[in-house]
């Protein structure tokens, strides 16, 4: 993985010596809130309802074990002893004290990591494909581009201050795991046909208030103008989008406003215009980054391992792990892990320090220390050999960290929602915990399949609600918590929003709710179709009637 | 008008308190001023704003409450929760005044069988 140079080194301890500065300047009274407020915001410290939020950047999702040990040290030692890992691959620190939180970001420096570029105006945090450098169908490495793209965009002085955030999403695969479609830009690695490895530019997409699926703006963009291209992308962005209204000033809708096709020319004019001049990284550069993730070293294996097989045999709950946890490997002999941080009725994305340990020594043992975070607030083994499996399932299982539902319906998004955050109109994470609850049966969750539910709190969608198969949304009516509902929404290559289904249901019937759509789904379902599937081809109209009768309220 | 108190959150660890009767910064809404004018809510508000500037507190507010019985209860979903802690936490959950916490009805309305906690 990635290890700074001594340029990352000066800045990311500059920028803690910075902030010990700011906060002591803050407690001394030199600083207002408001003078404060937007120096805490660079450093991901957020207030939230019951204390301050430190977000803690995990780029493109990727962790040691070194690192996740140091997370873990930071729960228990200014936190209560737990984080929450998020859909944007992060973590987040629920109960930080003010005064500790440079030395939190100084503990984060001695493992190279920080709380940069998770809040603010700025490029974000990038995000990308969790199975990147083990996918077996991946083309190309997404944590290089992610890491390029990185290195540019840190407090790159030209846009620290957009007209709003700005979230890039990077997938190596044809398969998209990363959501692309609905980020200011996503990036699809792909092969044309001369053999050249490039990118698919979409942009504009995104969710929110304003969902929206992205547009393909170029078809095919090589490597070498990677910079260049999202330079002027962002410019015309900088320049053309809305600051005079909070919830008009993303890139989505500068695109709509524009139009596809005007948007894109003024894109590719001013590329033309800028790109002899514009910092673009050479051939050199992308494989020194190459370098750094280079594979680990693999033991030489054959494709199958008996030791592996005659476990699954002989071990039925090993065997339904398997069957949902593991994916297919680019390396003969190993496996991609999944360890879901969704036990039945557990909180989604949460990890104790205790369980973060575990993680660390797994990956230590089996997985060249290495884990990624998942934007499904779910964590990847990525290099684990397939005799090895049993053993790194034995491991998670004793501390209850083997559930076995990978994609399947108790594998729900969630945002922290009016339990933690203070934009929240309603709580995700206890409707989440009373449909895992109500769906707790394995038969029943196999039999379902794959079932994609996700939850926010508000209108903002941390949850990605417009993109789950199921999607809900909780609304205030009269200081009362309800959620909206909506189908059909996704977040891979075909992508797609969900449709509001009807008249939002309350706290206590809304779990029922998710159940009769699950039951309608199983009643009219052909022989191999997943709920969405079964969606797609009947549309909203028996599902609504299912829920709401001929007459909806 | 109806009956409020004033919040805000510590600067310090961000904790949710209330302008008390005794004048300070309470954790319990059970020991929050009432006011139910707009004057009162005012002159509270005045107050919120002094420890604002003594770096006590940030953000201050009121919300409307109601009385029910011997306890004292906010209108809207958020500030319950803000009041009692997060209902997914129990173990996190602010305690009643005198108590341990883990009898808030607030705290306790949903499950969490989470193997691991």
């Amino acid at each position: 993985m990635y290890v700074y140079d001594e340029y990352d080194r000066t800045l990311v301890a500059e920028r803690v010596a910075q902030f010990r500065g700011q906060v002591a300047r803050r407690l001394s009274g030199e600083l207002s809130e408001d003078e404060f407020r937007p120096l805490r915001l660079m450093n991901g410290l957020y207030m939230q309802l019951h204390a301050y939020m430190l977000r803690v950047a995990i780029p493109y999702g990727t962790l040691s074990s070194v690192q996740m040990r140091q997370l873990a040290m930071i729960a228990r030692k200014y936190d209560k002893g737990y984080g929450h890992f998020t859909t944007r691959q992060n973590i987040q620190y629920n109960w930080p004290k003010l005064d500790a939180v440079p030395d939190i970001l100084a503990d984060l420096a001695k493992v190279e990591m920080h709380a940069h570029q998770t809040s603010g105006n700025c490029i974000r945090n990038v995000t990308a494909d969790q199975y990147a450098g083990a996918a077996a169908d991946e083309i190309e490495d997404a944590r290089i581009t992610s890491e390029v793209i990185r290195q540019w965009s840190t407090f790159h002085p030209e846009f620290s201050f957009l007209p709003r955030k700005f979230k890039i999403a990077v997938t190596g695969s044809p398969h998209d795991r990363a959501a692309i479609k609905v980020h200011d830009i996503g990036l699809r690695t792909i092969r044309n046909d001369h053999g050249e490895v490039g990118y698919e530019v979409v942009v504009g997409g995104g969710l929110g208030r304003t969902p929206i699926v992205g547009l393909t703006i170029r078809e095919f963009l090589p490597k070498r103008h990677l910079l260049s291209y999202l330079e002027a992308i962002l410019r015309v962005y900088n320049q053309e989008g809305r600051r005079d209204n909070l919830f008009k000033a993303r890139i989505k809708i500068l695109v709509q406003s524009m139009g596809g096709t005007a948007f894109t020319e003024k894109v590719e004019a001013e590329w033309r215009a800028i790109r002899k001049d514009a910092v673009d990284f050479s051939s050199e550069d992308f494989a020194r980054i190459a370098a750094q993730f280079a594979p680990p070293r693999y033991v030489t294996s054959t494709a199958h391992s008996a030791e592996f097989e005659a476990a699954r045999l002989a071990d039925k709950d090993f065997e339904a792990w398997c069957r949902t946890n593991l994916a297919p490997h680019k390396q003969p002999g190993y496996a991609i892990v999944n360890i879901s941080l969704k036990p039945i009725g557990g909180v989604p994305g949460d990890a104790t320090a205790e369980d973060m340990e575990l993680f660390a020594k797994i990956a230590e043992l089996w997985s060249f220390s290495a884990i990624r975070v998942t934007h499904s607030q779910n964590l990847v083994l990525p290099y684990v050999r397939l005799s090895d499996v049993h053993a790194v399932w034995q491991a998670l299982r004793g501390a209850g960290l083997a559930a076995p539902n990978i994609d399947l319906i108790t594998d729900i998004i969630s945002c922290p929602g009016l339990d933690y955050c203070n934009l929240a109109n309603a709580r995700s994470i206890p409707v989440a915990q009373r449909i895992s609850e109500r769906f707790a049966s394995l038969d029943r969750q196999y039999d379902i399949g794959e079932l994609k539910i996700k939850i926010s709190g508000c209108i903002n969608a941390c949850g990605h609600h417009h993109v789950g198969h199921i999607g809900l949304l909780g609304v205030d009516k009269k200081g009362e918590e309800f959620y909206q509902i909506t189908l059909g929404g996704s977040a891979d290559e075909n992508a797609s929003l969900g449709t509001l289904v009807g008249p939002a249901f309350s706290y206590d019937r809304v779990v029922d709710a998710v159940e009769t759509l699950v039951e309608t789904y199983v009643t009219k379902r052909q022989p191999g179709e997943i709920f969405l599937d079964t969606y797609r081809r009947l549309g909203v109209a028996p599902f609504k009637e299912a829920l709401y009768g001929s007459h909806p309220a | 008008m109806a009956q409020h108190v004033v919040t805000a959150n510590r600067l310090g660890d961000g904790g949710v308190v209330y302008l008390s009767t005794a004048g300070g910064w309470t954790e319990w809404l059970s020991e929050a001023d009432i006011v139910d004018s707009d004057a009162d809510e005012a002159r509270l508000l005045a107050i919120a704003e002094r420890a604002v500037a003594a770096r006590l507190v940030v953000a201050p507010y009121a919300i409307p409450v109601e009385r029910q019985g011997a306890s004292l209860k906010a209108l809207s979903q958020r500030e319950r929760i803000r009041a009692k802690g997060p209902t997914i936490h129990p173990q996190f959950c602010k305690p009643e005044a005198g108590g341990t916490g883990l009898e808030s009805s607030a705290c306790m309305s949903t499950t969490n069988t989470t193997a691991h906690w």
